[in-house]
């Protein structure tokens, strides 16, 4: 039986079109997948995430062991903060990518749905004598992304500190029932926040921000499904874990040198990492915007002089650029912005010019 | 086009036989669980299908599949509408949403497609 979220009969109750996702049983979309991108791109839109892991590390070993496994610096986070990193394999393959939150005294990681078991072992295997204890709470806590230009608008009717968050950072209030998570983040190109609360609270969240929070703020909140998800954070060019991201490739060839910290002290695939950095032969990710309306989805082949050189890990046809977009890994020496190639689509060849990432990128006040 | 009169292949194409002209579109449902169409590739006039076999494909944001034709017979005409504005299939798949036209041999029937009651049992089967 896939994993149920609090919000599943609510998702049921807006004709949300439900799909396996991870385990669990997730709305694709309610209403259509490009009125709902175009939704978050112009005003407001709220996604169910309660499928993501959330990970609580509690001690005096908790920090040390967030170093060892991830490759950001976890240690240079101010007391809020939220960072985005990957763990990686003693290889420098990854094995997630993630957020890790500094909730003073306490440390949270939230992991993809596909790898909260993988990681949650791996936690357990590489745990040595890190005096921390673990505590998944995934099943607990629910949580949300309210995403768009008009966010800041509705989430100032429910929480003037939420409001006032930079932009990665996070606050956490309130005990038991009460308690809640809000941070500046998300995965769509857009100004947006992300909340966790017990599962019990979800709903009463939800309405109230679609329901009051909304009339006040004189701003429509949409429901938006994982299609809509998908197509915002592809034009945002953010890699998607099974897609862009894989066991084998690395932080440097998917583009996510910046989230790793060489100098930082040794953590799991940096001696692995070093050598990978300083590879020229292998594989870089970019993007490419296609001849045509026709999608290049996930492994079709790229190729240049007749050659295949690399294969598409997610396209779409992005609603807010109306063109045909795709994100691949291709021989090194193809990456140029600009450098003219094909795209096999099911038997027939379209036309595809690399072009620099992120494909869309929101005006910034 | 009244769907009532029309009859319906199980993986979601209608079609309307009116002498020995076979017009073929894709259902209403069809429409709906593909929704953000992008593209419909579609065959020449002048070539021919066969039935059961895939003819073309449609394109949304979310999946593409491939149009099967329930009959065999020459394409005499083809609706060059759609390739600018797929979403004419979506506002009207019974009538300015038609795909193609087929021409069929004497004697050809549509007895082995569904009638509307039929079909609409289908759908409801596939939605739980």
């Amino acid at each position: 039986m896939p994993h149920r979220t609090p919000l599943f009969d609510w998702h049921k109750a807006l004709g949300g079109r439900m799909v396996d996702f991870a385990g669990w049983e997730m709305p694709i979309q309610y209403t259509s997948i490009v009125d709902e991108h175009e939704a978050v791109r112009r005003e407001a839109g709220i996604f169910d995430i309660s499928h993501m892991g959330r990970l609580v590390f509690q001690g005096p070993g908790a920090l040390n062991f967030i170093q060892k496994i991830y490759t950001n610096n976890a240690a240079t986070m101010k007391p809020g903060q939220v960072r985005y990193g990957l763990i990686c394999n003693e290889k420098g393959g990854i094995r997630d990518d993630v957020l890790v939150y500094r909730l003073d005294p306490d440390w949270l990681m939230v992991v993809n749905a596909s790898n909260r078991e993988k990681i949650l072992a791996w936690i357990e295997e590489n745990r040595g004598s890190h005096d921390f204890k673990l505590t998944d709470k995934t099943f607990d806590w629910g949580m949300v992304a309210i995403q768009g230009p008009m966010a800041v608008k509705l989430v100032e009717q429910h929480s003037e500190a939420a409001v006032a968050l930079k932009y990665y950072f996070a606050r956490h209030d309130g005990a038991g029932d009460d308690y809640c998570i809000w941070s500046r983040t998300g995965y769509t190109g857009e100004d947006g926040w992300e909340a966790i609360v017990p599962k019990n609270r979800l709903l009463d969240l939800v309405e109230s921000l679609i329901g009051p929070a909304s009339q006040k703020a004189g701003v429509a909140l949409k429901p938006c499904g994982l299609g809509a998800r998908d197509t915002l954070r592809l034009e945002a060019a953010m890699p998607l874990y099974g897609h862009e991201l894989s066991e084998e490739i690395d932080p440097f060839q998917a583009g996510l040198g910046w989230a790793v910290k060489m100098d930082k002290g040794d953590f799991i695939g940096r001696d692995s990492l070093a050598r990978r950095k300083a590879d020229p032969t292998l594989p870089r990710r970019i993007g490419m915007e296609l001849e045509g309306k026709r999608i290049a989805r996930e492994g079709c082949e790229i190729r240049h002089d007749d050659k295949t050189i690399g294969h598409v890990t997610s396209g779409t046809f992005a609603p807010t650029l109306g063109k045909s977009i795709a994100m691949g890994y291709v021989a090194p020496e193809c990456t140029e912005i600009g450098t003219k190639l094909e795209v096999d689509i099911r038997g027939k060849t379209a036309g595809a010019q690399v072009v620099p990432l992120p494909f869309y990128q929101r005006r910034k006040l | 086009m009244d769907p009532k009169n029309l009859r319906y292949a199980s993986s979601h194409e209608w079609a309307c036989l009116d002498g020995d002209i076979c017009t073929i579109g894709i259902t209403q449902f069809a429409v709906e669980q593909l929704t953000d169409l992008v593209h419909i590739e579609l065959p020449e006039p002048g070539s021919r299908v066969s039935k059961g076999e895939s003819f073309g494909e449609i394109e949304s944001v979310k999946a593409v599949s491939d149009l099967y034709s329930p009959v065999t017979g020459e394409i005499v005409s083809v609706n060059s509408k759609l390739a600018d504005d797929p979403a004419k299939i979506s506002d009207d798949p019974y009538g300015e949403g038609w795909l193609i036209k087929v021409k069929v041999e004497p004697g050809t029937n549509l007895d082995h497609l569904m009638t509307l009651e039929e079909y609409q049992k289908q759908i409801e089967s596939e939605e739980h």
